[in-house]
């Protein structure tokens, strides 16, 4: 189906069907998401680093927030949640999974394009306005949310309780049901095209771990996150029709007693990490799914153990359904529970560490190359197993009573859901940006973002698990009130700055990705000498990806130096004259 | 697969500096978790709660530790190599490998936490309060802990919403009820004795608040409309500092109590202090 006519600007750009527009329009408006969630950071650690200072350049551009140059308690809550939102919603969502889950999967797999691309186009805009109805919430009534991205009632349902609580909580209800929408959408549209658009000789057990990946993660998005939906409204009635869903009887907020009877906080918590659990895997699979297929490429010898891999992530998937209660064990439900998601947790490590084991061992051996993508990938290896370390003593009951919302939890999903995530994202926008814009990005500026980035990740929030070890609770606006805490206070100021450097080093990254769009040295089909069938088509690929015959596919993703030498490979499209066929 | 000395690359520095990075990561990181990090200790189940954690700090130290060296080896040596020295591990090999690991992070993980950590939180969870636990009842709401003691009679009074008042009868305490006619209601100051078993029962007015004892290992939320209780003996007298650990409104980060743990003589002291004053 090669185009014979333009359909303009509008219909191929903006308005645009195809899955390689659409994906980097979600990376885009996921980037740009990801700026405004990395100042509100910066916001945070001024805070927490130098909780006593006036800023008045701050007071300046936000008067409501800074009163006189001190930030305000209420407004430091709000740009806490809006910074897990938009993170973990807006940013990592967009970018790393519906970004390149759609611009890989219908490459990867061989197909034209996803199997509903008008649902595609359809979900982007949803996606779209999501972000713009969250980021409109800043700007209502008492500001915008500030109960936490996990939005506990009965604070997010009364709007008494904190000034957040307004219309911000609502809009943030209304931008999550949307959000959940778009998600849905993608996500259906991934799991179709794996499983019916592959090319001739693309069976399951020849797909990259790359594509796995977003498979187990679009199939946990269609289970998990609909509850979420589902609550979501059932929290907006509680909110503005008077029902009890989610507030018992007997609540006196600020003085006033309220109507509400036989509802269960409790409730809410359920419906949310049984969604919430299983979004950290549909973020965290697909940035492990993207580093097994990268280091191959930089270590030039197949990933270790590929269908073990498989095996991992499908019971990762299974798993992650099922532990969602380890995030309350101290929430006051029944200790038996409490028992029951400890051991559940404990085995889903063992996958895991099944699937991290093997990411080191496919190292061993290898001729490294260390370019861009290569390190920002190992950084992820190593982010992954340290922060996995972390999962042990948050996944087990009775370290978790002492751990429990301190920051060592704040560390732990930074290392996790913060960090894996974040160094995927960036080796995938390394690798794949030669073949998205047809020219590479700079290598020596990449490499500067690679150590301004992960040396000062790594020590933030490895320093935050030993801060939550000293007992220092999460989502405090300041500790200077607490004597066992006054140790802090230095850590904290040294974590703060170095936040700075590592928001510093994301000016580096912007400066490169702008400049290489236009400057960057063109780059043939395939310039990292790689074997998945999108380096087989020119860069960019044209529309309808293959032109009129589909790829036929003869092997596995990982045939790397099939005759030993490092040198060459054989592409999933050669035939078994052209090298021997290992998978 | 040997390689001979020609097979290598020159010396180059950045991955010697990526190794070091990494290999830094392992070393450094297993330096800093040596030191002494919690509060200090003063509660009996707290003891098992630290020992969970020596025990994971070791484990996952280790294999931290195992972990950044073989990537800083593995990065070092490879970036030396103009060929691959291993391509595939027999199918034999990767499936004993991940059988293995399987049962490392099993003994490791489960093992830990069923012989550690479950007899703890039984102690913790399943205890029955002996009848020598002293009770005490603490409300949070917005941003204060009200902590109120039975009196006497070892019960206590009736409470109705209706009655509260932030100012005279923050938790709407009934005294019209006779349990309620001795009942000691208080603010953000709890005391106990020293190595007695303490009761204490949450209720929340308003939001979800948590009942954090940093240096007794306490934790328990308190949703309104759930009344969870809590048995532990603290084991040193001293003053701790009582914090709110679920985020509960703008004030949370102040919502601070003091948990005074005292001599038997000095307990009766204070209740009676605290009984002339209501």
């Amino acid at each position: 189906m090669s185009e014979a006519h333009d359909p303009g600007f509008i219909r191929r750009y903006i308005f645009s069907t195809d899955h390689k527009i659409i994906g980097i329009q979600y990376i885009l408006t996921g980037l740009v998401m990801g700026m405004v969630g990395g100042l509100l950071a910066v916001l945070i650690r001024i805070q927490l680093g130098w909780p006593t200072a006036q800023w008045e350049l701050l007071e300046r551009l936000m008067p409501r927030g800074y009163p006189s140059g001190f930030m305000a308690p209420e407004f430091y809550i709000s740009v806490v949640t809006m910074h897990g939102t938009i993170m973990v919603f807006f940013f990592i969502s967009y970018v790393l999974v519906s970004g390149f889950g759609n611009y890989l999967v219908p490459l990867q797999v061989g197909a034209k394009d996803m199997a509903y691309p008008l649902l595609n186009m359809l979900s982007y805009w949803f996606a779209l306005l999501s972000a713009v109805v969250m980021m409109a919430s800043f700007l209502v009534e008492g500001g915008a949310a500030a109960a936490g991205w996990t939005a506990y009632p009965p604070l997010s349902a009364i709007a008494s309780a904190v000034p957040g609580s307004g219309l911000g909580q609502s809009i943030w209800l209304v931008s999550m049901a949307i959000f959940i929408a778009s998600f849905t959408m993608s996500g259906l549209n991934v799991v179709a095209t794996i499983f019916t658009m592959r090319a001739p000789g693309m069976t399951m057990m020849r797909l990259p771990l790359t594509i796995w990946s977003y498979f187990i993660a679009a199939i946990l998005g269609l289970l998990a996150f609909p509850p979420l939906t589902a609550a979501a409204v059932l929290l907006l009635f509680d909110r503005h029709l008077g029902t009890s869903f989610f507030l018992p009887s007997g609540l006196v907020v600020a003085g006033q007693p309220l109507s509400f009877q036989g509802g269960s906080p409790l409730l809410w918590q359920h419906l949310f990490w049984f969604l919430g659990h299983p979004e950290v895997y549909v973020l965290i699979l697909p940035a492990l799914g993207i580093v097994g297929d990268v280091l191959p490429a930089f270590t030039r010898k197949p990933v270790f153990g590929y269908r073990l891999n498989v095996y991992s992530l499908i019971a990762v998937g299974v798993l992650s359904m099922v532990v969602w209660g380890h995030h309350m064990f101290v929430s006051g439900m029944s200790p038996f529970t409490g028992e029951y998601f400890t051991l559940a947790t404990m085995v889903i490590t063992i996958p895991m560490t099944v699937y991290g084991v093997n990411l080191v061992a496919s190292l061993f051996g290898g001729r490294m190359r260390l370019a861009t993508p290569m390190l920002f990938s190992l950084a992820a290896v190593a982010l992954f197993g340290s922060g996995g370390f972390g999962g042990l003593f948050l996944g087990n009951a009775t370290a978790d009573m002492q751990l429990h919302d301190t920051y060592f939890v704040v560390g732990h999903f930074h290392f996790m859901i913060g960090g894996v995530t974040l160094m995927g994202t960036f080796a995938a926008l390394y690798f794949w940006f030669p073949k998205m814009f047809g020219r590479s990005m700079h290598e020596g500026f990449g490499k500067l973002h690679f150590w301004g980035t992960f040396a000062p990740f790594f020590m933030v929030f490895f320093g935050q698990h030993f801060l939550g070890l000293q007992g220092m609770p999460r989502r405090y606006y300041a500790f200077n009130t607490y004597e066992y805490l006054e140790g802090t206070a230095g850590q904290n100021t040294m974590l703060s700055v170095l936040v700075m450097v590592l928001v510093a080093a994301q000016f580096v990254f912007m400066v490169n990705f702008l400049w290489s769009l236009f400057k960057g040295q063109p780059v043939e089909a395939n310039p990292w000498a790689a074997t998945t069938l999108e380096w087989t088509v020119a860069s960019p690929p044209p529309h309808g990806n293959f032109g009129d015959t589909l790829p036929a596919v003869h092997r596995w993703a990982y045939e790397y130096s099939p005759d030993g030498t490092g040198e060459d490979f054989a592409p999933q499209t050669a035939g078994p004259n052209d090298a021997p066929i290992t998978a | 697969m040997s390689e001979t000395r020609d097979t290598r690359l020159p010396f180059s520095l950045e991955p010697v500096l990526v190794g070091l990075l990494f290999g830094s990561i392992g070393l450094f990181g297993v330096i800093y978790g040596i030191g002494e990090w919690a509060p200090e200790l003063a509660s009996r189940h707290g003891a098992g709660i630290d020992a969970m954690m020596t025990y994971l700090m070791v484990t996952t130290g280790a294999m931290f530790l195992i972990g950044h060296l073989a990537m800083a080896l593995f990065i070092w040596q490879g970036s030396r190599r103009t060929r691959i020295s291993h391509r595939l591990a027999s199918p034999r090999f990767e499936k004993r490998l991940s059988i293995a690991l399987g049962v490392l992070m099993a003994v490791v993980a489960e093992g830990g936490v069923v012989a550690i950590g479950l007899p703890v939180w039984n102690e913790y969870f399943m205890a029955e309060a002996p009848p020598d636990a002293v009770t005490v009842e603490v409300v949070g709401q917005q941003f204060f802990w009200n902590v109120r003691y039975p009196g006497a009679d070892g019960e206590f009074g009736a409470t109705d919403i209706q009655l509260m008042d932030d100012v005279v009868n923050p938790i709407g305490l009934d005294r019209s009820d006779p349990a309620a006619v001795d009942d000691i209601v208080w603010l953000n100051e709890i005391y106990v004795p020293v190595n007695r078993p303490v009761r204490v029962v949450l209720r929340s007015k308003d939001m979800i608040h948590s009942f954090f004892l940093p240096h007794l290992r306490v934790k328990q939320d308190v949703i309104p409309g759930m009344v969870p209780e809590l048995v532990f003996v603290p084991t040193r007298e001293g003053t701790f500092e009582l914090a709110c650990a679920e985020l509960c409104g703008l004030g949370h980060y102040r919502m601070q109590g003091f948990f005074h743990v005292v001599s038997d003589a000095e307990f009766t002291s204070q209740l009676e202090r605290l009984a002339s004053e209501q």
